[in-house]
């Protein structure tokens, strides 16, 4: 059986440059896999063709169709949610407005199961109940993420490309929103996620790839990588 | 809707329908003219709020719109061409040509935004009237820096606005009679930008404005609801364009410089983006209050110093130009913004 995503020979150019030169992987159903490098390796770049806002080259398959030719609006009706790099909040919306701003592709006959899903996040995310009343813009960092990530979730994702959710966070709340990616995980929903905190990206997911200018350089299984000399020296600080 | 709106309608009701009769006997018919231009340029804030107001798409061309209407009318109703269309065929006409004008301008813009934006829609606005000065030949099409005059006035079932009636024993004068269907017409925009700010697409402008990717991975096909942006901001714009070339029945280029642009951003800006009953308040103001400046300056000059100092028209851009300061200063979201904005500006 084919993955859920398959990604073949994906190639970005920004102009001249070649931001990701012809990468391959691939992400099962139910796995949690990380994307791990250093600035610049072309993580983020990787997303954000994945999530078709930057034109690629080369072929992406989500359930076996060609995702490559989408325009960037679509992949969240197919099932795959994009949580950009940094959070980007509608930070002039209050929380609630930016939750139900993840149903927008929904169809008006679900509007029961988008009230179902909100009380299920409500429930996953207790602070943005809380503060459903207030601007978005008001938020912590850790609760923007967490609202991003709530709101990709009011999208009824089957993959969630997640960009970077630690970033600019302090350490107690990066451990909060990996708490968080853990439990969306355990309900089912296929992660991908970029990280250039490679340490807790390892200890949460079960595969990695490692990304250094634009290229694949390493994959393996978590554990596997996490003790690997290279990794370690290049990553993870020894 | 509570007993308590209903009646806070009908007193604002009353009040616009009283304004004219008491502007007019007390200060004059020149003063219900500059209330028909008030009620002009809170239409055309109005469309403009949809584009910088809802979708944050800084645009400095936005008289072009404006300019699209009237010489629409103008081309259509006066002996220029020797045609003679109703205005009713014209307006509506004028809102679609404008709208595809407005699509026009969106589509190669759309992945621009602020200064760069603001630079490329500032040189539409500018070959829009280079277009209108210069196209009187080979052929003679807009008449060139003449303008277009002897435009028909609008009419309302076979009365032509520009003439007073009598009605009730009162005589209603033609900028009288322009008033009420300016401020018909600026209601029904009103009510289509409230219904509009709430819709879908009004989440939809709102989104993109505050981050584009992020819309996009909501399912936001932000192409199109862009160029709807562009195209609803600019229908508003030819709406009020043709009425004021019926109301003006004459045309020319001057009337549709950058500093007209300017001052319609300046409206919205200074009124409360996004805000609509700020923007209507900065329509008025804006066009009151410099016109009570330019007849108070003289004859106070002439009290206090006995002699006119300085020229009434420089002294407006200087006084204007530090009320703007001040208001970026005090109220950097505007004079009446929304009341959610002003609170994170306050943070």
């Amino acid at each position: 059986m084919a993955a859920l995503l398959d990604v073949l020979n994906l190639e970005v150019r920004y102009g001249g440059i070649a931001a990701v030169k012809g990468i391959s992987f691939a992400v099962e159903q139910g796995e949690m896999v990380c994307l791990i490098g250093a600035n610049g390796a072309g993580k983020t770049t990787t997303l954000k063709a994945l999530a078709r806002m930057l034109p690629s080259k080369g072929e992406m398959r989500y359930r076996g169709d060609r995702l490559d030719r989408l325009p960037g609006h679509a992949p969240i009706s197919r099932g795959l949610a994009l949580v950009p790099e940094g959070r980007g909040v509608f930070s002039r919306l209050t929380v609630a407005e930016n939750l139900a701003m993840g149903a927008y592709h929904r169809p008006r006959h679900e509007s029961g199961e988008v009230a179902a899903d909100l009380d299920r996040i409500h429930e996953l995310l207790p602070r943005l109940k809380e503060r459903r009343s207030q601007l978005a813009g008001t938020l912590s960092g850790g609760e923007q993420q967490m609202l991003a990530i709530g709101r990709a979730l009011m999208g009824r994702p089957q993959l969630l490309l997640l960009d970077e959710p630690s970033m600019g966070l302090a350490p107690l709340m990066v451990q909060k929103v990996f708490e968080v990616v853990r439990a969306v995980a355990a309900q089912g929903v296929t992660i991908l996620l970029v990280e250039q905190n490679a340490k807790l990206a390892l200890e949460v997911c079960s595969r990695g790839y490692v990304m250094e200018s634009g290229d694949i350089t390493l994959a393996d299984k978590a554990d596997v990588l996490a003790a690997d000399p290279r990794v370690r020296a290049a990553y993870l600080g020894e | 809707m509570p007993r308590k709106s209903w009646l806070g309608m009908a007193l604002i009701g009353a009040a616009l329908a009283l304004a004219p009769i008491v502007v007019g006997a007390s200060l004059g018919n020149a003063w219900v003219r500059v209330l028909d231009f008030a009620a002009l340029y809170i239409m055309l804030a109005l469309g403009l709020n949809i584009v910088v107001g809802f979708a944050g798409l800084l645009d400095l061309g936005y008289i072009a719109f404006y300019a699209v209407g009237a010489y629409l009318y103008a081309l259509l109703a006066s002996p220029h061409f020797g045609i003679h269309w109703p205005a009713w065929a014209i307006l509506p006409l004028g809102a679609a040509v404008a709208g595809l004008f407005g699509v026009l301008l969106g589509a190669p813009t759309l992945r621009l935004r602020g200064d760069y934006l603001a630079i490329v829609t500032l040189g539409f606005g500018e070959i829009i009237r280079i277009f209108l000065n210069n196209l009187n030949t080979p052929i003679n099409i807009t008449n060139g820096p003449k303008g277009i005059a002897r435009i028909d006035p609008i009419s309302v079932f076979g009365q032509p606005l520009s003439k007073p009636v009598e009605f009730l024993g009162i005589t209603f004068s033609g900028v009288m009679l322009y008033y009420y269907l300016f401020v018909v017409l600026a209601l029904g925009i009103v009510f289509v930008g409230i219904r509009l700010q709430d819709s879908r697409i009004g989440r939809a402008w709102v989104a993109i404005r505050e981050d584009e990717i992020a819309a996009k991975a909501c399912g936001i096909n932000t192409r199109n609801v862009k160029l709807l942006a562009f195209a609803m901001g600019a229908t508003f714009g030819g709406v009020s364009g043709g009425l004021f070339a019926g109301f003006q029945e004459f045309v020319s280029p001057e009337s549709f410089g950058l500093m007209e642009s300017v001052m319609v951003l300046c409206m919205v800006v200074l009124g409360g983006m996004g805000h609509i009953p700020g923007v209507v308040l900065g329509g008025l103001m804006l066009t009151v209050l410099p016109e009570a400046f330019r007849h108070g300056a003289g004859p106070m000059q002439q009290a206090m110093f006995g002699k006119v100092l300085l020229d009434p028209e420089a002294l407006r851009m200087l006084l204007f130009g530090l009320a703007l300061i001040a208001v970026m200063l005090y109220r950097p979201a505007g004079l009446w913004p929304e009341p959610r904005h002003r609170r994170e500006l306050a943070k």
